[in-house]
């Protein structure tokens, strides 16, 4: 499937860069006509992959973050947020809900969340060399439920 | 942005705003801390009514904030909840700690 148009971005992994990527991609997203919940639900879920970048990827440094939007003609937004950071030794733990490697106030919902919040989440590590999160969802549109309504 | 904070004399309230995220997060933990440490009220209100993002941060927030509270011996609410954000603090199981409720319904809307 080729998709009807594509948005790549690369911003420092500063904290401050979180809610422009979250701008930045739902702005992009706005050609499918989504609706307000579709577009909070994909900013929530892109939220905690970008954090987690930030926050355990480049824990002690300041690195790159890839992001890359695919928008597909049947309302499909898929989303690749990647890093070249420190990896996740095992994925299917870092997966389960409750677990996080740092303490203080992380709750370890992070994937719960991307997984609550969207129809698809895939994972890719490898440890010492950096992740790639692809978010994808499935954008229903304004028009849609305007005549579902 | 900071919060604002509210005090009667049994409860501090925190008016929450804007989007809360990782970033954000931090300094609202203090806000909220300071007049908490300071006053020690029997009721700690987290009002939601003016948030328009959240994400699991707001659920670190809400736990770590519940904890101090009952270090105080203080009670907590969340309230002013909307639909989503309910939905992410029951992912989190914050029922079980602190009292959620939802945006009072219009009744003509
Ligand atoms: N991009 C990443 N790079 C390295 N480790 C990661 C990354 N994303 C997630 N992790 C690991 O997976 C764990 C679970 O992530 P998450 O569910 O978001 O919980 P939290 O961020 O609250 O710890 C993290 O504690 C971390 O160890
Ligand atoms: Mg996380």
């Amino acid at each position: 499937m080729t998709p009807l148009n594509e948005m790549r971005m690369t911003v420092d992994s500063r904290s401050v860069n979180e809610s422009y990527v979250r701008v930045a991609v739902s702005a992009f997203a706005a050609q499918l006509d989504p609706t307000v919940e579709e577009i909070s639900d994909l900013k929530t879920a892109l939220s905690e992959a970008v954090t987690n970048c930030i926050v355990h990827a480049y824990a002690d440094r300041v690195g790159r973050i890839n992001i890359h939007t695919q928008l597909f003609e049947t309302g499909l937004v898929r989303v690749r947020i990647r890093d070249r950071g420190c990896g996740i030794p095992d994925v299917k733990q870092a997966l389960e809900p409750l677990w996080s490697s740092v303490g203080g106030e992380r709750a370890g919902l992070g994937f719960a969340v991307m997984e609550s919040f969207c129809d698809k989440v895939r994972v890719r590590s490898t440890y010492g060399r950096g992740t790639s999160v692809t978010l994808e969802k499935q954008i229903q549109g304004r028009e849609h439920n305007k005549s579902a309504a | 942005m900071p919060p604002d904070i509210i005090l009667t004399p049994i409860s501090v309230t925190a008016l929450l705003r804007g989007e809360i995220d990782h970033h954000s997060a931090s300094g609202m933990r203090k806000a909220i801390d300071d007049a908490l440490n300071k006053h020690k009220p029997p009721l700690l209100r987290l009002d939601f009514s003016q948030v328009t993002f959240i994400d699991s941060s707001a659920i670190g927030l809400v736990m770590g904030r519940y904890r101090l509270a009952r270090e105080l011996g203080s009670r907590v609410q969340v309230v002013n909840l909307n639909e989503r954000y309910y939905r992410l603090m029951r992912l989190a199981g914050l029922e079980k700690l602190a009292r959620l409720t939802l945006k009072e319904q219009r009744l003509n809307a």
